[in-house]
């Protein structure tokens, strides 16, 4: 195993960040910032439908408006548009069928100790290892 | 006023994500890659995250209500199922595939990308199923 790209303070600061806009979200809204709820949530028909579909839409500004910053954003897709299409699929029907996904169980879950959001978290981070050893990067 | 948090919420969340390179799916990858070569930013991204809301979150718990909603909304599920173990599997091997998970993958829509949209638009198709499997059971 060797250590390469390592960005522990960028890392960080982003994850205080989101750590921020996750409590901002609870504290106003009293919800969980679990991005897979809050995307199934904004296509069907409930009463937090457009706060979902808003802060669905904050996401997609957010880089844009750190854009102006001045800063590159990097964003390197390696894998083929099959693998986009399956992982897509997979990642939709993993995190409705259990849940959660990174930001839900990884993140929410486990700062208020959830045993749920703990082993969910092991779990996925698991299978996308071995997902990994299989099919590389 | 729930509508204006979201929206706030949701980009500084994606402020976030970008500044951590969760946005890049190199480096969720690499992360993934833990028996070659390494970076373990994600993790750093997590601890940030999980340091700033668990804190702030259980001492807000303490209020009454939210600033805006009315009530607070947390999962008060306990019990470790066979959904919350497949369903995280399933997502994690999806992750593993593509190196995008829900947050990150919405906040790419940013970046005009044919891989990112087909992901997005299987992810929604992949909610719709999951939905249809757990509603079958």
């Amino acid at each position: 195993m060797n250590i390469i790209n390592f960005t522990p303070i960028s890392a960080f600061v982003g994850g205080s960040l989101i750590g921020f806009a996750a409590f901002l979200f609870f504290a106003f809204n009293g919800r969980m910032a679990g991005i897979s709820s809050i995307a199934s949530g904004s296509i069907v028909n409930n009463e937090n439908r457009f706060d979902n579909i808003l802060f669905l839409f904050g996401l997609i500004i957010g880089p844009i408006i750190y854009s102006f910053s001045g800063n590159e954003i990097v964003s390197i897709l390696t894998n083929s548009i099959p693998l986009l299409i399956i992982g897509g699929l997979l990642v939709g029907v993993g995190t409705k069928i259990g849940s959660g996904c990174t930001s839900g169980h990884g993140v929410c879950g486990i700062s208020r100790f959830s045993l749920r959001s703990i082993i969910a978290t092991i779990t996925f981070i698991i299978t996308g290892v071995i997902t990994v050893l299989i099919f590389g990067i | 006023m729930t509508k204006l948090s979201s929206l706030i919420a949701g980009i500084i969340f994606g402020i976030g994500l970008t500044i951590s390179g969760m946005v890049n799916p190199q480096k969720v990858l690499g992360f993934l890659n833990i028996f070659d070569a390494w970076d373990p930013s994600l993790m750093f991204v997590m601890i940030g995250a999980i340091l700033i809301f668990s804190p702030l979150h259980f001492i807000f718990k303490r209020k009454s209500r939210p600033i805006f909603a009315e009530n607070f909304i947390v999962s008060t599920k306990k019990n470790i199922d066979k959904n919350l173990i497949i369903g995280a599997a399933t997502f994690g091997a999806g992750w593993g595939l593509a190196g995008l998970c829900p947050g990150p993958a919405i906040s790419s829509l940013s970046f005009l990308n044919t891989g990112i949209y087909l992901f997005v638009l299987f992810m929604f198709l992949g909610f719709y199923l999951g939905n249809f499997i757990l509603n079958r059971k």
